[in-house]
């Protein structure tokens, strides 16, 4: 195996350093939107018996599910027009719906017929939840269901929408929650104080529809992601501490690894950020157009990145060089991402069948597959020995 | 809805409390008191800290009080309508369940159609999970009622009772109830079901006269649109409307004519109107991923309708392409996104229709996209109360012969 640069072994003390993260997932990818689990924590060998519950849910959806301690969170919507927004809290042990909030719609819930209102994953800071729909209704609950604050950003701007239907997830850092609601129309980016709901700001953002999700670089420190490429914005005042302009996707997302961003532009970008200063201006570490992520976003474990395109090839790129090693063909299409322990790589297409790839270093290999018989097109989440995938009517867990 | 009068900061707290009913006045309680917080949020977050300490309050009341906390609904603004909302389930979880709810107040509080139409569609589903067999047998009274949902149930039993009778060969009676559970239908996908089943019995359907979709309007164009900017441009239009000058087009002079569509959905393709030059005799075949149709303009519509009387109404419209609209010469709202999909009520405005001549004119822009799904430049316009019920002008429906 190739030795890491020191950059990210500079990186990963820098991030240790940080407030430490326990097992739970707490937003779209899990932390740094790397979609990375710790090794050996997710079964490579799946049977049916392997999947622990499969709870019916209230309304459809196409959401990551999050893990805070015991209890798992979705988001789903019902009614003729979609219009009843839910929270939905499980327990992660028995799949028993723990309690289910509703909001209406303020906001059009007009989307193409596979995504869902309910598309955006929600995030949290371990005592709350907060959850926005492709309505742009914005509602922040604590874990036992009590209502903290709510917003109805359409409400306030009324040409935020995408009559495709809106997608970029929430994340949550110092204190303040990551409003991705760009768009052809008005186009915003919204910082919102984690506690009362209020804008901190409001950043105006590039014209045009925008799927992707924010990503925290660094505590206090997030990357957006849009067709003109990546703008890190301080969460606490919206201002911009550094821009990467060579353009971006506007589906799959950027995910961050032990120092270094993996921007799905021309390919893939690699930016090395400061390890000193993270909001200083990265340096572009190598730049490779044969990776390149369709839908589901790249993922990052060990010394490689790994991304899925169009045909369902999944490659995967060497760290260091992000030269490509080694192909293989797992029948898609894929909406979500996969997640991997670099070891083990675990991807669900929208069949609903559970593929574990054997990550090598020449090849890749598929030593397990699970057919849920459910049409799965969120990202999965992996918490506690479980992956747990959500899909129209149910919530599946699989492993522990 | 795209538009939102701001509330007033008030909103009448102490008098939708007196609001009960029967006209009752409601008795002061830790809920009651605590509503008025709750209605006072508004944009941008306003009121979130005094709403949270409120919800906690009505959180933690009893089953009896969802009739009151349903009742704070009425003439909330949606953002203060949701936190009660969320109220509701917390108050039947802390319950235990449907089954312990006050069904009877309940019932009562759906009876009375002056409540919120949400507040009542909440209630029914309360007493729905604890008795369904009593919430059907409410339904049979709601076929014309000013919840959306409650009435798209109650023409649900209309069109099962129409089915059985279609399945016993009884075909006039159950013509006869398509055609009832038709008039009474305010819910699209319902509407085009029972179209296509009357049809399919030999019945007869008058679409654009059910949604009141306008058919009739004046046109001119093109206008410029090159790299978008003439979203932004003020045509002559948009300053005077005489529909007899001729106005400086993008590549020329051009003229208002009339448009009649024939769509009983009311879309008005305007690309019918401005059909693209013929390519020279020896022009090579056009790249399989480009389509006919003029690219990088802009035509606008007008058409006059007349109102019975001063009313409020909306304004639904359906397009891919950007658009502004105006009424009376008043900008009602604007939207610049292209093809990212079109349908029937995509966009709902409320305004105020005066009575007599309104005009009603839109600009509807055309973007220089060349894919198979950047053709169409269209839209469809109808005219309707909040529930969806038409408005005709006067005169009859725009489906009529004139």
């Amino acid at each position: 195996m190739p030795r890491l640069p020191a950059i990210l072994i500079a990186t990963a003390l820098l991030t240790a350093a940080l407030p430490a993260r326990s097992d739970d997932w707490l937003e779209f990818r899990g932390p740094g939107g790397a979609s990375r689990v710790k090794q050996g924590s997710l079964p490579v060998e799946l049977s049916a018996a392997d999947v622990r519950w499969s709870a019916d849910l209230p309304g459809r959806g196409l959401s990551g599910v999050l893990v805070v301690g015991d209890r798992a969170f979705v988001t789903t919507s019902d009614g003729p027009t979609q219009d009843r927004l839910h929270l939905v809290c499980l327990s992660t042990s028995t799949g028993k719906i723990l309690w289910d909030r509703q909001v209406w719609a303020t906001g059009r819930t007009m989307c193409h017929s596979k995504t869902s209102v309910a598309a955006p994953t929600p995030c949290s800071d371990g005592k709350h939840v907060y959850a926005i729909f492709s309505s742009n209704d914005l509602v922040c609950f604590d874990l036992d269901g009590n209502l903290q604050w709510l917003r109805g950003i359409t409400y306030d701007y009324p040409n935020v929408s995408n009559s495709l239907g809106m997608a970029s997830s929430l994340l949550v850092t110092a204190d303040t929650v990551i409003v991705p609601v760009e768009n052809d129309s008005e186009s915003y980016s919204l910082g919102i104080d984690a506690a009362t709901g209020v804008n901190r700001w409001r950043l105006d953002r590039p014209k045009g529809a925008n799927w992707t999700s924010p990503v925290i670089l660094a505590p206090g420190l997030v990357a957006l992601q849009s067709k003109t490429g990546i703008e890190a914005i301080r969460a606490t005042d919206g201002s911009t501490a550094w821009s990467y302009t060579d353009g971006a996707d506007t589906v799959s997302s950027s995910a961050l690894a032990d120092g270094i961003l993996y921007v799905p532009s021309n390919g893939i970008t690699a930016l090395t950020l400061d390890p000193a200063d993270p909001a200083k201006q990265p340096t572009q570490a190598w730049r490779e157009n044969t990776l390149s992520p369709a839908t589901a976003s790249c993922v990052v474990a060990g010394d490689a990145l790994y991304t899925i395109n169009g045909a369902g090839v999944l490659t995967a790129g060497d760290r260091a060089t992000g030269k490509r090693r080694w192909q293989l063909r797992i029948e898609g299409p894929y909406s979500g991402t996969p997640v991997t322990d670099g070891k083990h790589l675990w991807a669900v297409n929208e069949a609903g069948l559970v593929r574990v790839v054997e990550l090598g270093e020449k090849e890749g290999k598929v030593v397990a597959t699970l057919d849920l018989g459910d049409e799965i097109l969120c990202s999965p989440a992996a918490a506690d020995g479980a992956l747990y995938v959500r899909s129209n009517t149910k919530l599946h867990k699989i492993g522990r | 809805m795209v538009s939102h009068p701001r509330s007033p900061a008030a909103l009448g707290a102490v008098a939708f409390l007196l609001a009960l009913p029967g006209g009752g006045v409601a008795v002061a309680s830790p809920v009651t008191d605590a509503l008025p917080a709750i209605r006072a949020v508004d944009h941008e977050g306003k009121g979130n800290a005094a709403a949270a300490k409120a919800w906690s309050v009505i959180a933690a009341a009893d089953a009896s009080a969802l009739p009151d906390i349903l009742a704070g609904m009425d003439g909330a603004n949606p953002l203060a309508a949701n936190w009660l909302r969320a109220a509701v389930d917390a108050v039947v979880t802390k319950a235990g369940g449907s089954a312990k709810l006050p069904l009877d107040s309940l019932v009562r509080f759906l009876a009375d159609s002056k409540h919120d139409p949400r507040a009542r569609r909440l209630a029914f589903d309360l007493v729905r999970g604890a008795d369904a067999a009593r919430a059907d047998k409410l339904l049979d009274g709601m076929v014309e009622d000013p919840s959306v949902e409650l009435r798209r149930d109650a023409v649900a039993k209309v069109i099962a009772r129409a089915d059985a009778l279609k399945t016993g060969e009884k075909k006039e009676e159950a013509l006869a109830a398509y055609q009832k559970a038709f008039s009474a239908s305010r819910n699209v996908e319902q509407i085009q079901a029972l179209a296509t089943t009357i049809r399919e019995l030999g019945g007869t359907v008058d679409l654009t006269g059910h949604f009141g979709f306008l058919r009739r309007w004046r046109i001119v164009g093109p206008f410029d649109n090159t790299e978008g900017k003439g979203f932004a441009t003020v045509y002559p239009p948009e300053e005077t409307l005489d529909l007899s000058a001729a106005l400086d087009g993008k590549e020329g002079k051009v003229l208002w004519q009339p448009v009649e569509t024939g769509d009983e959905y009311g879309v008005v393709n305007v690309n019918l109107s401005y059909p693209p030059p013929a390519p020279p005799a020896d022009a090579k075949p056009a790249d399989s991923d480009s389509q006919e149709g003029l690219k990088g303009v802009i035509a606008y519509a007008v058409t006059e309708f007349v109102s019975a009387e001063d009313r409020p109404a909306e304004i639904r419209l359906g397009s891919k392409n950007a658009w502004k609209i105006w009424l009376n010469g008043s900008p009602v709202f604007e939207r610049e996104e292209y093809h990212r999909g079109m349908e029937i009520d995509q966009y709902r405005m409320p305004v105020t229709l005066r009575k007599g001549p309104n005009t009603i004119l839109i600009k509807v822009c055309q973007d220089e996209q060349r894919r198979p799904w950047t053709t169409e430049w269209e839209f469809q316009l109808r005219v309707c109360d909040e529930v969806g019920t038409a408005i005709h002008p006067l005169g009859g429906p725009d489906s009529a012969a004139k």
